[in-house]
């Protein structure tokens, strides 16, 4: 799969197209908002029943961007979890599997919205983790610098030929990177909207996922 | 010569009336296992298949039920009970008749089975939640005769095989119960007779006088129809003129959306305001009910209509039938037909419309075929295995049963006689368990066995949940519509799908007017009423039948005449110039064309291989086009061809078609497939693998939808060979997938593929390029057309 490279804060960094984040100098890979357990959440708290594995589908895919980059951290960048409970009540062949996907390296759990507490699982949990000159945290906090945050599941539109076509997407602009859902049931939010045109420089981009990542001025 | 009792004789004298023949020889052969009586529309169908139970209660010693009369509309089992109060009451005959839906007070359905009528009235649902009630052997104890009514209709459908499984249980419990079955003209009378008697029984048939010919023509119009389109509007002078020239003219088009859009652009030229209704299944009942009230009782001229009004009640003086659009079939154009004059032994009177050029073609196609007697219909294939389950949940709910009874009973169902045992015992898996993939989920774990070896419910609650969800008829999901002041009456139903796509202020017509979108409220969608003359959108309902196999060859033949006198002269001449230009499609060979047009590569097949065949070959054509380089963007279908265009030419076709290259695409194709989805999400509703009912709220359809698309992905990763999706594949094969036209089309023209490339756009392709519903392809060309709108953002704002 091809990266998008940019840099922000002065390190070089790779947007992958699957939605993770790449940092090749320090080897660590970014994943963000994972909603893991979303299908029970919704069930226990009397909505419709969402079928089974859609945890197998994000940490197959999460399984696909380890192998090919073989990190020695992986930062799950908040929402990991769809709750506390989600986290404490995650059938045993994905406990299993998460185990074998943290083997061999270091794992940094960053808390979110949905998962604020500590989880029972592997790795090391942390409100933020600052590694210099980046610091990474769930929800972005304006006026930061060298920023990498999740939490708005950002998507942008774009029109080719008359034919609209929506994507996850990264924001980037020189203040902040900010990932796309990396989960199997996310939904997203236009960059047009108002949280985030707020949040990003108007000289923003917006790096599409895809086969090929691909850079286009952020929708506004 | 008949054994009609005096009391009978006396009282069709007095009215003046003389027994039909074949209303006599169904009498003769009251005592017949199975009977099939095929007779045209308005022939007294229904009273020779009443005449025997009359006659056989007469004398007041039979106690509870004596006869079922089963019909696929629940308002055609009123309209009988109706009917029949007549004679009971005039003869005085001690005889009790019900009727019993899905509408019936529920104190009501209770009392009926703990102390049934002589006569039942009901449907095949309703048939179906009454054998899988614990007592059904006494509320059927004494049952006789079951009465199939407008048989043709339910043997095509899913609802057929699920009465006819039930007909099996029926059998069971009352043994000597003899079946008779009631059915308008069709192409195969032997078919239906096999679906109506119990395996191995002969069923005799019975045929009425088919009376004198139809009188039909095409409606001539001062305007000439368009090259594309529909909706056949450019005839509306001709149709209102037709109106004030009859009594009460029906007015029959293919899809709701059409009918809408027709009625209104009516009643816009209305000058005489001649009253004229509207009456289609997305209309509030009540609405629809007035309709027909007025019907009856005159007060209209005439009904704009769909599929909802092709069935069995007597709507009042109907003198003329109009088919808006090309009938696509001839067997229900017959029947359409047969709508007008309900007067037996007089000619019915229709006119057709096509709504666009090639309509014109398929017309005259139609009419030749009608007056040749050609009806058309493709034979079903075995009983389809949702139903199966769903009948095995029913079962279970009535009770502990062994699985090699239940076997031999299911066996009796004509749909049924060749399933297998391994077959069987995996749909009563898939009912115990769920399936391999889901056998950990408590929800899927359904039956177990006792000690005896008996299936019974794990749960005994359950049978509340599959009772509730019994049934095959999968209407998309709809919501209401109702004006946001005023409250009032809902004005109809949209399809979800519709609504979810609607913006606020966006317009569209439901019964005829036109109503501006304002908000979605608790599953309502709250519209107020627009001064605009022309709505922005009126696509609510996409049902678009396929032209039959027949029609389609019939349309070849006649491509290969010389001239056509028989063709308006606007479509003989663009027939003509397609001949001079490129040529036309013939049978036994293939035309494909090929040709740049606005800066893209078009590939123009005509395969006439009817709508859902040429959509799947347009789907597996753009993905093998996509594995070869060619980029394709889209393609559109129509009846008769595919149209495909792409960032690259085709250099030659013929390898695109190779047979075991298209099987291999259509089986990666059809793994991710929009139309698999759908097909899956009928069939896990009618298996009970996803309920849509639930004892606490309706789910909505988008929720259902969005689960039932994952388990489908669910099943297609880890469980690739679950029962639901062999369903599902042998489903889409027949239906929306339609492979078997395909196959036929690929045995008809074997390699004689008559590659044409064009300059540019040809006469009968030209048509294709303002058809609706074009389908884009998601690959290559797209990230190509990413990349190159990408780097021209960019490089617009400097940043490349």
């Amino acid at each position: 799969m091809r990266g998008f490279e940019f840099s922000l804060a002065g390190v070089e960094l790779v947007a992958r197209g699957s939605g993770a984040l790449w940092w090749p100098g320090l080897r660590i890979l970014v994943v963000s908002d994972l909603h893991l357990g979303k299908s029970e959440r919704v069930l226990r708290l009397g909505g419709a029943p969402l079928p089974p594995y859609e945890a197998q589908d994000t940490l197959a895919r999460l399984e696909q961007d380890i192998e090919a980059c073989d990190p020695a951290l992986v930062i799950c960048l908040g929402d990991s979890f769809d709750d506390d409970l989600a986290a404490q009540g995650l059938p045993e062949p994905i406990e299993t599997w998460l185990t074998r996907l943290q083997a061999g390296r270091r794992w940094t759990w960053i808390e979110g919205n949905h998962d604020p507490g500590p989880v029972g699982l592997g790795g090391t949990h942390l409100f933020e983790l600052p590694q210099p000159p980046l610091t990474f945290r769930h929800i972005a906090q304006p006026g930061a610098a060298g920023e990498v945050s999740g939490h708005y599941h950002p998507k942008a539109r774009l029109s080719a030929r008359g034919r609209s076509v929506s994507r996850r997407c990264f924001l980037l602009d020189c203040d902040r990177l900010i990932l796309p859902a990396y989960g199997t049931y996310t939904g997203g939010l236009r960059s047009e909207d108002a949280a985030l045109t707020g949040l990003m420089r108007p000289e923003a981009l917006a790096i599409l996922t895809g086969p090929v990542p691909r850079p286009i001025p952020m929708p506004r | 010569m008949s054994s009609l009792p005096t009391r009978f004789e006396t009282w069709f004298a007095e009215r003046g009336w003389s027994i039909h023949p074949h209303q006599s020889q169904m009498l003769d052969r009251a005592s017949a296992a199975s009977l099939l009586l095929i007779a045209p529309t308005g022939g007294g169908k229904t009273l020779a298949g009443f005449l025997p139970t009359l006659v056989e209660l007469a004398d007041g010693d039979h106690e509870g039920l004596h006869t079922l009369y089963v019909s696929p509309l629940k308002a055609l089992a009123a309209d009988i009970r109706r009917n029949l109060s007549t004679p009971i009451e005039e003869m005085s005959l001690p005889i009790r008749v019900e009727d019993r839906t899905g509408d019936t007070p529920s104190s009501r359905k209770r009392r009926q089975r703990a102390d049934p009528p002589h006569i039942l009235l009901t449907t095949p649902e309703s048939l179906a939640l009454m054998t899988s009630y614990e007592d059904a052997a006494r509320t059927f104890r004494g049952l006789k005769r079951i009465v199939v009514d407008e048989i043709h209709a339910l043997a095509d459908s899913k609802r057929g095989d699920q009465l006819f499984l039930a007909l099996a249980r029926l059998q069971r419990l009352c043994p000597d119960l003899r079946r008779v079955g009631l059915s308008a003209t069709v192409e195969d009378p032997q078919a239906i007779a096999r679906l109506l008697a119990r395996h191995p029984d002969p069923c005799e048939i019975l045929h009425a006088d088919p009376g004198p010919d139809p009188d039909i023509r095409m409606l001539e119009t001062e305007e000439n129809p368009p090259w594309s389109g529909g909706g056949g509007a450019y005839a509306i002078p001709a149709v209102l003129e037709q109106i004030r020239q009859h009594k009460i003219t029906l007015i029959f088009h293919n899809t709701r959306a059409q009918a809408e859009i027709f009625f209104h652009n009516l009643w816009l030229a209305n000058e005489d305001a001649l009253p004229i209704g509207i009456h289609h299944g997305s209309l509030d009942r009540q609405q629809r009910e007035r309709v027909e009230k007025a019907m009856v009782q005159g007060k209209l001229r005439a009904v704009v209509c769909t599929g909802s009004l092709d069935l069995g009640i007597d709507w009042g003086d109907v003198d003329l039938v109009i088919q808006v659009g090309a009938p696509k079939n001839v067997k229900r154009l017959v029947q359409r037909i047969g709508r007008a004059n309900h007067r037996y032994n007089a000619p019915s009177k229709a006119l057709l419309v096509p709504a666009n050029r090639f309509e014109v073609v398929e017309c005259v196609a139609a009419l030749e075929a009608v007056k040749a007697h050609d009806l058309d219909g493709d034979p079903r294939g075995p009983g389809p295995r949702d139903v199966l389950c769903q009948h095995i949940l029913a079962t279970a709910c009535a009770g502990p049963f062994a699985a090699d009874d239940l076997f031999a009973e299911v066996k009796t169902a004509g749909a049924y006689v060749s399933l297998t045992r391994a077959q069987f015992d995996a749909c009563m898996d898939f009912c115990a368990t769920g399936g391999y993939a889901l056998r950990a989920y408590d929800r899927w774990q359904r039956l177990m066995q006792n000690a005896e070896g008996l299936w019974h419910l794990r749960d005994p609650r359950a049978s509340q949940l599959i009772r509730m969800n019994l049934g095959t008829i999968h209407d998309s999901d709809k919501l209401k519509v109702r004006m946001r002041y005023g409250g009032g009456r809902p004005l109809g139903e949209v399809e979800e799908h519709f609504a979810s796509q609607l913006n606020a202020g966006d317009t569209f017509l439901i019964g005829g007017r036109i109503v501006r979108y304002e908000g979605l409220k608790e599953m309502t969608v709250e519209v107020t009423r627009a001064a605009v003359r022309k709505p922005k959108i009126a696509v609510f309902s996409g049902t678009k039948f396929a032209t039959s196999t027949q029609l389609s060859h019939r349309i070849l033949r006649m491509f290969q005449q010389d001239s056509w006198p028989a063709l308006p002269r606007h479509t003989a001449e663009w027939l003509a110039l397609q001949r001079e230009v490129s040529s036309l499609p013939q049978p036994g060979r293939l035309l494909i064309e090929s040709f740049p047009h606005d800066g893209r590569q078009h590939l123009c097949l005509y395969g006439f291989a009817g709508r859902n065949a040429q959509q799947t070959l347009g789907l597996i054509l753009t993905k093998r086009m996509e594995e070869m380089g060619l980029d394709p963007l889209g393609f559109v279908s129509t009846d008769y061809a595919t149209l495909i265009w792409g960032l690259e030419a085709v250099r030659d076709p013929a390898p695109l078609l190779d047979r075991s290259a298209l099987l291999d695409g259509l089986d990666r194709w059809l793994a991710g497939n929009a139309v698999m989805k759908r097909t899956f999400r009928v069939a896990a509703h009618i298996a009970g693998l996803i309920q849509r009912n639930a004892p606490q709220a309706r789910k909505t359809g988008r929720q259902a939808t969005f689960s039932s698309d994952i388990l489908y992905d669910t099943l297609m990763k880890y469980d690739p060979d679950h029962l639901l999706l062999d369903i599902t594949r042998e489903e889409a094969m027949r239906g929306l997938v339609d492979f078997g036209r395909i196959e036929e089309m690929l045995d008809r023209v074997g390699d004689r593929i008559d590659w044409t490339p064009l300059e540019r756009v040809s006469p009968l392709a030209a048509p294709l390029f303002l058809e609706v519903g074009k389908v884009p392809v998601e690959g290559a060309a797209q990230e190509r057309l990413v990349a190159e709108e990408a780097e021209r953002l960019m490089s617009e704002a400097g940043l490349a």
